[in-house]
């Protein structure tokens, strides 16, 4: 396997923790050196197992190249791919003389926050990889029709400059890489996370109507619909829960899913990885998806939901035998 | 548009410098015959486990936490290794239980690929409890990576 270019920007290795340490050389010189010297690195590896880009701090900065190859060319969702003309870069000391710009027709895969390019799109390793933090798209079409330029904070490091196809393609890639940074993942799956929490509390209110709640072959004593005594007994409920509207219905847009599906709180953690042996437990309650929850946080709330409906079943058969108030 | 909008003068801007989600000093062995455990700063940021020399600025390594397996070995103990290499193991030696086990929940939910099945989770689950799609106040709910059932077949071990 051969070495590739890594372009890291500085700003994923220099941070507050910098300060603890002797000042640290420019960090931007950082990132263009890791990428240029990769380049340079004909040599042959080191050693068989790790295998590295060597920068001017001297020493290797290893990576887990075979694993990143691995990675980029296997089956995991690909967000974005197709040939862009990357343009070639000079060496920087190059760049007073004028020269004329090539470009190179290259592969590029865009992986989550990862971009690698490919010298051909069956090559099975990658001939290079941007790590998509703090990056800015920018278009610039001054240098080519349908170019674009992707740009570090650093102001050492070199920007790629990109040409796609055609207007449609351009329009694309810019919005993939603008949005395939890992904080902005963060930053919506958090906001999701607050959402389902707000939906399963609203969701509480209207879970109280037992008919709601069965499932699963259970018998519908509980559906109903003029439910109102059931309010006078939060004391084993889920907090929360709001009177009806209008007698019993749920109020008007909120569907409540069947047990299975729904839950007072939603799981503590977001779901575990699955581990690499391959333990593939899925939640039957969603049978599509790709996550395998954290079980046995589910089976807790199963049971309760069991312990809330039997309960309520009870009450409710008493209620009747003493006659409806 | 969420809070990454266009930018006056057509540049879309990312988000700024991302911090290091965690770091400390932990005695880090690489998978190499006679590897020795040495103390290293090693520090996460996003999908990344950077490691440094304790005295230097500069990383001398850096894993990419994609398709890894992040597993509790023994006392204060954890490992990753990569799934086409099981066997090859990057060992962390902690300095408490607390700090081991802490080390591996933030490692598990470093990669991308878990937020995107954690997004995809999240996002099928307010659909079913809300009937709407919670991706569109986003504008990118019609995106590839966000939809259910947009995996490949997997290899066996693929996580």
């Amino acid at each position: 396997m051969q070495l590739f270019t890594l372009l890291v920007p500085a700003v994923l290795v220099s941070d507050s923790f910098s300060a603890t340490f002797r000042p640290t050389r420019d960090g931007a010189r950082h990132s263009e050196a890791l990428e240029a010297l990769g380049k340079q690195a004909a040599h042959p590896r080191k050693t068989a197992q790790d295998c590295g880009l060597t920068h001017t701090v001297g020493g290797a900065m290893k990576l887990n190249e075979r694993s990143v190859a691995h990675y980029a060319t296997c089956d995991s969702p690909t967000d974005h791919a197709g040939f862009l003309r990357k343009r070639v870069e000079r060496h920087h000391h190059h760049t007073h003389h004028h020269h004329a710009t090539s470009y190179q027709r290259r592969w590029f895969v865009l992986k989550g926050n990862l971009l690698f390019y490919f010298e051909e799109r069956e090559s099975r390793e990658p001939m290079g990889l941007v790590v998509l933090e703090g990056c800015t798209v920018e278009l610039c079409e001054a240098a080519e029709e349908f170019a674009f330029a992707i740009r570090f904070d650093d102001a050492g490091a070199r920007a790629y400059v990109l040409v796609a196809d055609g207007q449609a393609a351009m329009e694309a890639w810019v919005k993939a890489i603008s949005r395939a940074s890992f904080d902005y993942m963060r930053v919506v799956v958090r906001e999701l996370e607050k959402q389902l929490e707000e939906a399963c509390k609203s969701l509480a209110a209207c879970r109280n109507s037992p008919r709601r709640s069965s499932s699963s072959g259970r018998k519908r004593h509980l559906s109903n619909p003029a439910l109102q005594p059931l309010q006078e007994k939060p004391t084993i409920l889920e907090n929360g829960y709001s009177t009806w509207g209008s007698g019993g219905s749920v109020p008007g847009g909120t569907t409540c899913p069947d047990r299975d599906g729904g839950h007072v709180k939603p799981p503590p953690l977001p779901p575990r990885r699955r581990s690499a042996a391959g333990s593939t437990a899925v939640s039957p309650a969603m049978p599509e998806s790709p996550v395998s929850p954290d079980t046995a946080c589910f089976s807790k709330l199963h049971s309760w939901y069991g312990q809330e409906i039997v309960v309520l079943r009870r009450e409710w058969q008493e209620r009747q035998k003493r006659g409806h108030p | 548009m969420g809070p990454w909008g266009l930018q006056r003068g057509g540049g879309r801007r990312g988000p700024a410098r991302p911090p290091a989600e965690k770091a400390a000093e932990i005695l880090m062995r690489l998978p190499k015959k006679g590897s020795v455990l040495k103390k290293r700063l090693v520090k996460l940021v996003v999908n990344f486990l950077f490691y440094f020399r304790t005295d230097e600025a500069e990383p001398i390594g850096a894993l990419l936490l994609e398709h890894c397996r992040i597993a509790k070995e023994e006392e204060n103990v954890f490992s990753i290794s990569f799934i086409e290499e099981p066997e090859r193991k990057y060992c962390f030696e902690c300095d408490s239980e607390e700090q081991c086990r802490e080390w591996i929940e933030a490692l598990k939910r470093a990669s991308y690929e878990f937020m995107r099945r954690s997004l995809i989770f999240y996002r099928n689950e307010i659909q079913k409890m809300t009937g709407k799609d919670p991706l569109e106040q986003f504008g990118i709910s019609e995106e590839a990576r966000f939809q259910l059932g947009t995996r490949k077949p997997e290899s066996p071990g693929l996580g």
